[in-house]
């Protein structure tokens, strides 16, 4: 097995299974506190601390960014530069060690976050002894990553590692930058930010993680899956280019627009805006060339279950890469901001990019781990792609409405200057739309169910020794 | 902004986005030694993975044009470019030394010519009347609204308090429950102090919280009461809340012979009362609202324990 002739897909296997693991766990948190806001006193949670929204809320979002889709990176990103640098993981061991690791991380933030122990910075909740174990896995991940580049046997490096490879290098900066702390006990540290700068630093981090998290690593995994799904070329070589490098350049800059109308600089308010703006191109950048590497083989998408969860991940991340900008102007912004509506995009972007992107890449996946050629059950594929769908829509739509809906709620204003409706009034009028919500949420749960019967029955019929991981002899150029 | 951080901005703001335009267009520079277009580009990975030597699509290419050139009329407008203002002068008013002149400013003082003349007719009318008489139904629905607005955060939408804040439905009063009163509440805010009494020991706390709760007609141990009594009369108890415990308005000392409790009126609760001490803060409004919008508030607040 460790020999230099194979490839490593011991690790590849075991990321994936435990992204449909934490894909059911994070998605199931959601489910509950979905239903806190629609039944608040509800007696299986009401006056329970460590199952009060508060603390379940950075569980779900945790649970589902890094322990649903970092199992997704790190299986697909390992078993993508392998196959297409020729090459076994480099660092031995250190793979293995990344595996445990991440779960190690992950079953720490399960238990710390419902104890309530938080540093309380947004998807960076995880407190300073957790952060250091994060950074030492990080720096292993990016040596097993770029060893293993360095080790290719190809002479061109393929368009998904680049996008892999900057979210590897920018995660390491944005997660230690942000994560610095003045540690007091053992389960709490103090920013080393004051104020202001304090905001700007996690919200450079915060959006960055959407940003190199939650788009350009998938848009990594998209880069391989896709061709290799659709058995055609990619679109436009010239594309990747130039949209890879404005991605990475312009998203830096992005992070102010969560703090516009705040104590931060007009200057600082004005160029998160403008380069959101910027973003729209160079984002859909990706999406164009996804979707056009189709063209010549748009017939399969009638058959195909597992190009369906690929292509229309493509839409929602479409979708969703234009709403961000339009949101970050700073009078849109002005309406959307702290409603609902921020919640319907990032769950476009969560549910309908990231999480149906990994889905698909997945299902292409797990049979060839497991010496398979498709998923034990293609019509549960099918059964999963639309009832996953049909929930995502019914959960952004809800939210869009109830955003809108606040947004307008909060800045009516009667004749004498006072506020038409109080915030009480707002919330009760967005209990339907909470309905809605928890009912296109648990759908898209009942998806993950189907995905993880249908990967048990995959893996308890195939075999890991029958899976095609020889490396073959470089190709002469 | 230092000159030197005002450079820096400008520098790698406009360096990402001429950055981005000479991306572009060598990008699109012709290679000698490309495929033809619409060929593959003739390297493969894994087997099949290629790629196709397609160009940038034309509507694409515009569309991030579009908006390089909007930011770059933006920065010149409006604040971005380090400590540049921009031709518009706009700011915010986020910062103390923009205040004069900016957004924030400029709608503050639209808004008090539109709506100052409709508080002013009531400001010479009494609360009293305000808070009774029908043909000032109207100005009791503005303090209304005003209360719904700046109070309900910690008083409640319906004004009936929760823990740490007083209802202000009943006619129990920390600080008084006259017109002027209420006014001179909302207008300079309180603070309510219950020092801690930590020292005096549990067995002590004990004893004093026995005595508390007997007054307000609850069955206790006698004896405990007792002795607590004395260190009521002894510890400094009644310097605030008096003699016979039933208060002082003048400092905030709640009346502890009736059933209204702040801070709930469990014997856990009176003990860490008692122990940690409690500090109440009721916000100045002066700055916030001015005196016409306290005055119709002060109205409101006042009808709802005149029913």
């Amino acid at each position: 097995m460790e020999s230099q002739t194979t490839y490593n897909y011991k690790v590849v296997r075991q990321f994936s299974i435990m992204t449909v693991v934490w894909g059911i766990v994070g998605m199931l948190v959601g489910v509950i506190i979905a239903a806190q806001l629609a039944f608040p006193n509800f007696p299986l949670w009401d006056g329970i601390s460590f199952l009060s929204y508060g603390r379940l809320r950075p569980l779900h979002t945790n649970a589902v960014i890094f322990a649903f889709g970092g199992s997704a990176l790190f299986a697909t990103s390992y078993y993508v530069v392998q196959r297409t640098n020729q090459a076994r993981l480099f660092g031995g061991p250190l793979a293995a060690f990344t595996f445990w690791g991440w779960q190690l991380i992950i079953v720490l933030a399960a238990v710390t976050l419902p104890l309530g122990i938080t540093s309380g910075k947004e998807y960076a909740e995880l407190e300073w002894p957790i952060d250091l174990l994060i950074a030492v896995v990080w720096v292993a991940y990016a040596i097993v990553f770029f060893g293993t580049i360095v080790k290719r046997k190809v002479s061109h490096i393929y368009v998904a590692n680049w996008f892999f490879g900057a979210f590897i290098l920018t995660i390491a900066v944005l997660h230690i930058v942000n994560s610095a702390f003045i540690p007091v006990t053992l389960t709490k540290g103090y920013s080393f930010y004051p104020g202001a700068i304090d905001a700007m630093v996690q919200w450079w981090y915060g959006h960055n993680a959407v940003g190199f998290f939650l788009t350009t690593a998938f848009l990594g995994m998209m880069y391989y899956f896709i061709p290799k799904q659709a058995e055609r070329p990619v679109y436009s070589y010239r594309l990747s280019v130039v949209h890879f490098w404005a991605l990475v350049s312009t998203y830096m800059w992005a992070g102010p627009h969560h703090l516009h109308y705040t104590a931060l600089p007009d200057w600082a308010q004005s160029v998160g805006m403008l380069f959101s703006l910027i973003l729209l191109a160079p984002s859909w950048g990706g999406m164009i060339n996804g979707i056009m590497t189709l063209s010549g083989a748009w017939h399969k998408l009638r058959t195909d279950p597992v190009l369906k969860f690929l292509i229309v991940s493509l839409s929602f991340y479409g979708m969703s890469t234009f709403e961000g900008p339009m949101m970050s102007i700073k009078t849109v912004n002005a309406l959307s901001h702290y409603t609902d509506w921020t919640v319907g995009h990032v769950h476009s972007g969560a549910l309908g990019w990231v999480a149906m992107v990994s889905i698909g890449s997945l299902y292409y996946l797990i049979p060839r781990l497991f010496g398979k050629v498709q998923m034990y059950s293609m019509k549960l594929v099918e059964l999963h792609f639309w009832i996953a769908t049909i929930g995502v829509v019914l959960y952004i739509a809800a939210m869009w409405i109830a955003g809108v809906m606040q947004g307008l709620m909060w800045r009516a204003v009667n004749a004498d200057g006072t506020l038409t409706y109080s915030f009480i009034e707002s919330v009760e009028r967005t209990y339907p739309f909470y309905y809605v919500r928890l009912l296109g949420g648990a759908m898209f749960l009942v998806g993950m169910l189907f995905m993880a019967y249908n990967t048990w029955k995959t893996v308890a019929t195939g075999r890991a020794a029958d899976a095609d991981d020889a490396i073959p002899a470089p190709a002469a150029h | 902004m230092s000159p030197f951080w005002s450079v820096w901005i400008i520098v790698l703001t406009v360096a990402n986005i001429l950055g981005c335009l000479w991306l572009i267009r060598w990008t699109m520079r012709k290679r000698a030694d490309e495929s033809a277009q619409g060929d593959v580009t003739g390297h493969t990975w894994d087997g099949d993975l290629q790629e196709y030597n397609n160009p940038l699509p034309r509507w694409w290419l515009w569309l991030f044009y579009i908006t390089l050139v909007f930011a770059a009329v933006y920065l010149a407008l409006y604040p971005g470019l380090g400590s540049f203002k921009g031709f518009f002068g706009w700011s915010s008013g986020n910062t103390l030394s923009a205040d004069s002149g900016s957004q924030y400013s400029g709608e503050m003082a639209k808004a008090a010519e539109k709506y100052d003349p409709i508080y002013k007719q009531f400001a010479a009318v009494a609360v009293a009347d305000l808070a009774a008489k029908p043909e000032y139904q109207e100005a009791r629905a503005m303090g209304k609204r005003l209360f719904l607005t700046y109070c309900m955060q910690c008083h409640g939408s319906d004004a009936g308090g929760s823990r740490g804040f007083p209802n202000l439905t009943d006619a129990d009063w920390l600080w008084g429950g006259t017109p002027e009163q209420i006014q001179a509440s909302i207008t300079n805010g309180r603070m309510g102090v219950m020092p801690a009494h930590a020292h005096l020991g549990d067995e002590k706390i004990d004893q004093v919280a026995t005595y508390v709760m007997s007054l307000s007609g609850r069955n206790v141990d006698a004896a405990k009461a007792t002795a607590g009594k004395e260190t009521f009369m002894s510890a400094g108890c009644i310097g605030c809340h008096g003699l016979d415990a039933h208060g002082n308005q003048a400092l905030g000392a709640p009346n502890l012979t009736d059933n209204t409790w702040l801070y709930g009126g469990s014997e856990g609760a009176i003990k860490q009362t008692i122990a940690n001490g409690r500090n109440g803060v009721m916000p100045p409004h002066k700055d916030l609202l001015g005196d016409e919008k306290v005055h119709l508030l002060t109205a409101y607040v006042y009808s709802l324990s005149q029913k």
